[in-house]
Order: structure tokens, then sequence, then C-alpha cells
């Protein structure tokens, strides 16, 4: 960012240092956003799911897990739109009567919930491990950098399903249920790492040699402040891009798990596992209960996608 | 060289140990083996005979030795739910997955490298635009969701290919293969699909990305110089540059479809491994899961084991600095 608005400064575009967001609003990111209507469509996209998962229980038209508002005779009824829909519900309803749209809301709740949690925790713990391994080198970077290696030559996916299987067997069945949604921000974010912490330490080990670190050096700072008050902001624009793109995986890898029966349990699904659910019905026609699960899944995956590479694009113009 | 294959191979065996240390500890710590086998109602003398007989009243490093020595001999107990020996059930369960990952790969590398080479020479072609925004959809969509599209279209709405299992199998020896009968083929088509498409857009994607950066080089531009023709040029002098990190990273894949075999095996029932596997999590079956965490551990470190030789064999540049390629699967 920082590099950004001094290139549009050096080009006498802003020259006087304005406020905040009228930098913002100059820099060049700002710019390529602003000329690029896809970005911006999948911006719109993203921020309408998360306010449709963070609002659900205001949004949705029914809610889905109390019993009360059921019923049975509206079981299985076809989107509104086909001959036997009707227009309460919306995208029709499963086998027990529960409006599919409303399903989705609550659904995205739980996966975006363990999205943004395991994202949150594989950056904080591999930024941290990047930037230790880069600043301090020597034995801890090795050691740090070789359990790296190793679990990057295992997908993601395996590992996450190893942690899962491992807790599930520690924890009686209550108790993994009820700490199912921790149990998958866990075992996704301590998989998910190895990519923060390798290229924070690339970054770090630049910019330890600079002078602004070594100044700091000399006037006394503590090795902690300056991993973080000085190297840090400083390593911090690709971590934005990988942790974007680390969402759609997230969002992915949770879906899959919970469609595979060891993510999060009915009681409290997320979009995977209304799929999962679906997908008992699909033979007996009824494409819809899986059909829009589905959708809303990949069109939210594909809109961070396409954040993520906008992002990479405008943060470095070296790629165009 | 000899320094840096045995130091490769130390690393190799280092991980073995650690996997099959993790393995053990799920045997030892987690869950009761005895409780789980016997079920609720039992007495002390037949727990005691039990834990004799399956050796878990002894100390733990000689338990550790016992298990790391039967493990390389394929054995790895009794399953806890199928209450047969480990080795039969994957024994039986490999060909499967090995057939299904085996044929998705070559689709893979057969779909996926004309299209990245096609992307690459014509950039601004609509068929690229057309081939990259498919590639896009097909990171974004989850391997489970392609299956059970595929599954929507082809066996519900037109009823052509079979959702689930194998079809007919033939047994050659031990090894039961589903490539020898029409129903066993049929059976092959979509999870392959299913199975090889992502992998299918990342080699696009990587091929593409190589090609560019090659086609930019100066050789190529000397060798346009010299007039020598378009087909030449493409094949001869740049498609061969892109082929090493191409190749190594389809290597790299082969492990990764065994391990995705997972999702696609539970969406179309395929009765492989993963299959096995994500029944065992689900019943914490830990001896089958120990098994297949080795297994599957052992496949990675041997493909990543020789990925690293051919490297080295391939690309002197590596002889001196190998930390600086890494590069990511």
């Amino acid at each position: 960012m920082a590099e950004a608005t001094e290139f549009s400064a050096r080009q006498g575009v802003a020259t006087p240092p304005p406020g905040v967001l009228k930098r913002a609003f100059d820099s060049d990111v700002f710019y390529s956003f602003r000329h690029s209507p896809i970005t911006m469509l999948a911006a719109a996209i993203t921020l309408l799911g998360f306010i449709g998962a963070i609002f659900a229980p205001w949004l949705a038209t029914q809610n889905p897990f109390d019993l009360r508002t059921l019923n049975l005779m509206d079981a299985s009824l076809p989107p509104a739109w086909i001959e036997g829909g009707e227009a309460k519900y919306l995208f029709g309803t499963d086998n027990q009567g529960r409006d599919v749209f409303s399903t989705i809301l609550y659904g995205s709740r739980v996966s975006l919930l363990v999205g943004v949690g395991s994202v949150l925790l594989a950056l904080v713990l591999g930024v941290g491990l990047g930037l230790l391994s880069g600043y301090v080198g020597g034995t801890i970077d090795a050691f740090i950098m070789r359990v790296a290696d190793v679990q990057l030559s295992f997908p993601a996916i395996l590992i996450a399903l190893l942690i899962d299987g491992i807790t599930r067997a520690i924890l009686p069945r209550e108790a993994h249920d009820a700490a199912a949604v921790y149990v998958l921000i866990l075992s996704i974010g301590a998989s998910g790492w190895v990519q923060y912490a390798r290229t924070v330490r690339g970054s770090t080990m630049v910019e330890k040699n600079k002078e602004y670190v070594q100044a700091a050096r000399v006037i006394g700072l503590h090795p902690v402040a300056i991993m973080l008050r000085h190297v840090l902001p400083n390593v911090m624009g690709p971590v934005l891009v990988i942790a974007t793109i680390h969402l759609a995986v997230a969002i992915i890898t949770e879906a899959t798990l919970s469609f595979l029966g060891v993510g999060v349990p009915p009681t409290q699904p997320s979009l995977g596992t209304l799929i999962r659910i679906g997908n008992n019905f699909l033979f007996s026609g009824e494409w819809w209960i899986t059909v829009f699960p589905g959708a809303a899944l990949v069109i939210m995956v594909l809109a961070v996608n396409l954040l993520g590479d906008w992002l990479r694009d405008a943060l470095n113009p070296k790629l165009r | 060289m000899i320094a840096y294959i045995v130091q490769r191979f130390l690393q190799s065996v280092l991980v073995m140990a650690a996997v099959g240390f993790v393995a053990f500890s799920l045997f030892a710590y987690v869950g009761d083996p005895i409780t789980i086998m016997l079920g609720q109602d039992y007495n002390e003398t037949e727990r005691a005979r039990l834990a004799a007989q399956l050796g878990l009243d002894r100390p733990f490093y000689v338990q550790f030795f016992k298990f790391a020595v039967n493990a390389m001999q394929g054995d790895f107990g009794i399953s806890y739910r199928l209450a047969r020996p480990v080795s039969a059930v994957i024994r039986e369960r490999l060909p499967a997955t090995l057939e299904l990952s085996l044929v998705a790969a070559i689709l893979a590398l057969a779909v996926g490298l004309p299209m990245g080479v096609y992307t690459g020479l014509r950039r601004d072609s609509w068929l690229s635009r057309v081939f990259l925004t498919v590639s896009l959809i097909g990171v974004s969509l989850p391997t489970f969701l392609i299956g059970i599209l595929l599954i929507l279209v082809f066996a519900v709405i037109l009823g052509w290919l079979p959702s689930f299992g194998r079809g007919q199998t033939v047994m050659l020896g031990w090894w039961s293969t589903g490539f020898l009968t029409a129903s066993g083929l049929k059976a092959l088509i979509l999870p392959s699909i299913t199975l090889c498409l992502f992998q299918l857009t990342l080699i696009l994607r990587l091929v593409r990305s190589e090609m560019l950066e090659v086609l930019r080089t100066d050789y190529i531009k000397f060798a346009r110089a010299r007039g020598l023709r378009d087909r030449a040029v493409h094949f001869r002098h740049a498609l061969r540059n892109t082929l090493v990190p191409v190749i190594t990273i389809a290597g790299l894949q082969l492990g990764a479809i065994i391990a995705f075999a997972i999702i696609t095996e539970t969406v179309f029932q395929w009765p492989g491994m993963g299959l096995l596997f994500i029944q065992s999590v689900s019943a914490t079956d830990i001896p089958v899961m120990a098994a297949y965490l080795c297994l599957i551990s052992f496949v990675f470190v041997v493909i990543n084991f020789i990925v690293d030789l051919l490297y080295y064999v391939v690309d002197p540049r590596l002889r001196i600095d190998r930390g600086a390629v890494g590069g990511h699967g």
C-alpha cells in the first residue's frame, strides 16, 4: 500500500498527504479495483455472502432448526417457480419441511465461521513462525523449514482429516459434536500455515538487512518489538493475498470434510453438510436440496478466488 | 551427489519414523482396544488374557518396536470394525484405488498438457479465454460437488452411466481389475473425470504460465531470428523446457490424486482404500486408520524422494543451491 501511494505521488496525482480515505482512494490498488468490473462484482458477492451469513436470523424466513416452525405437510416442495412450489419457499423445502433458502443462510454462517477462523489461525501461526524463522535464522529456521517441507509434501486435506480423526478418537462423541466447529478450525488452520511461513520468512530475510531494522537494533529495541512493529508491517502485502486465496481453500476444505461426514454434525449443518444430506435425495428427483447449497458454495468460493487473483495482480504490478 | 542422496534418504526415513510414531500413538493412547473388542461386558481374567495376547502389557518402547517391525512386514493387526486382518482388507481395496488413480492421472496429463500449451501459445484467442474461465471454475468447484453434478446429469437424468461401484470385475490373482469388462470400464468414466478435474486445471495453469515464461526468453527470440518455423520453436524449444517443472509437479500430484481419491470414492461408493479410510475414521477403527496413514505416507515419501533425485539429475543448477527451489504442488 505504502509503495502504491508513493508511486502515485511521484506521478503527481496526490502531492500533499491528504486523509487516509483520500489516499486509499487515489492508490493504485483502488484504481485497478475501479477499473475491473469483475472484481467489483466479486467483492459485492463476497460482501453479500458475509452479510447473509451474519444476519441470517433476521433474513431467513424461518429458523430451520426450530422444530416448532417446521411443517411436515410442506416437506419436499420444489422451488417456487416450478409447478407445486410455494412462493414462501423460494428454493423449495427438504424432506423435513425446512426452507432451503433459510438453511443456506444458516449453513453459510457455519461455513464462513470455520473458513475465517481457520484462515486467522493459519495466518497467526504461519506469520509468527515465518518471522521467527527469517529473523532468528540458524537451527530454529532449519527446524521450522524442515517441518514445513514435510507438511507441504502431504495434501492439506489429508492432514486436516488426520487431525480431525484423532480428535474424534480422543473425545467422546457428544463432546466432539459440541466442539466440532473448533476442531475443524484447528485442523484446517493447522494444515494451512506453511504457505504463510514460507512467504514471510523470505521477505523477513530481505527486510532484516535494511537500514531501518539496523537502526531499530542500534537504539536497543527488543528483537520481538523489532519483529512485530518494524518487520511485520513490511511483509504483510503478500500475506494478504495468501489469506484471501486461503479463505476460498478453507471454505472448500470445510465443505469437503462435512460432506465426508467428519465435519460439523447435522444438527448444526454447514453448506457441506447440507449437500451431504441433499445427496441422499438426488435419486428421488429432489435435486434442489443439493443443487442450491452447492451453487451458494461455488459462487462464494468463486467470488473469493477472483478477489484473491485481483489482489495478487494489483499488489504486484510486475505480473501484468 | 552421494551426500545429497544420503541426506534426502535419511530425511525420508525420519519422516516415515515420525509417521509411524503418530500411527503407533493412535494405537497406544487413543481409545481402549480391549473395550472395543470385547464390548462392555468382560471380566478381569479375560481382559488380562487379551492384553497379554495383544502385547499391551509390555513397556512402551517394546510395543513401538514390535509395531514398527510388524508394520514393515505389512501386518497392522486386526480391524476393529471388520474383525479381519487389516492387510487383507487393504489388499482387497488397493486395486480399485490404484486403477482409478492411474486413469485419472493419465486423463489429467493427456488433456491438461495440450490445453496448457494452447492457452500459452494463443493467449488472446477466445478458446483460451474459455479454457481459462473453465479452469477457474474447476478450481472453485469442490471435487465432491463435481461428482454429484455428474451423477445428477449422467446417471439420474440421462441414465447413461452407473452412479456407484466398480461394475463387474475380473480377478487376476489377488488383483481385481475393472479394465476387462464393459461395465467395469463404464463405471470408471464418471469417477475418473471427477478425480482428474482438479489436477487437470492445475497442469493447465502450470503449463500455460511456464510456456509464457519460456516464450519470453532470449533463446526463443534467437530461434525465431534464425528463421525456424513456429512449429519447431514452440515444440522443440519452448515445450521441452517447460516439461521439467511439469513432470515433477505431475509426479507429486500422483500422490495427491491417491489422497483425493478419498473424496471421489465416497461420492461414487467406489470400493477402494479412500472409502475404507473414511469409514474407519467415522467408526474410529484405529488399525485401519494407522495402516492407511503409513501406506499413503510411504507412497508420498517415495514419490518425493524420486522427484528430488529427478530435480537433481535434470537441472544442474540445483547441484549448488537446492533451497531456492521448492515450489508448491
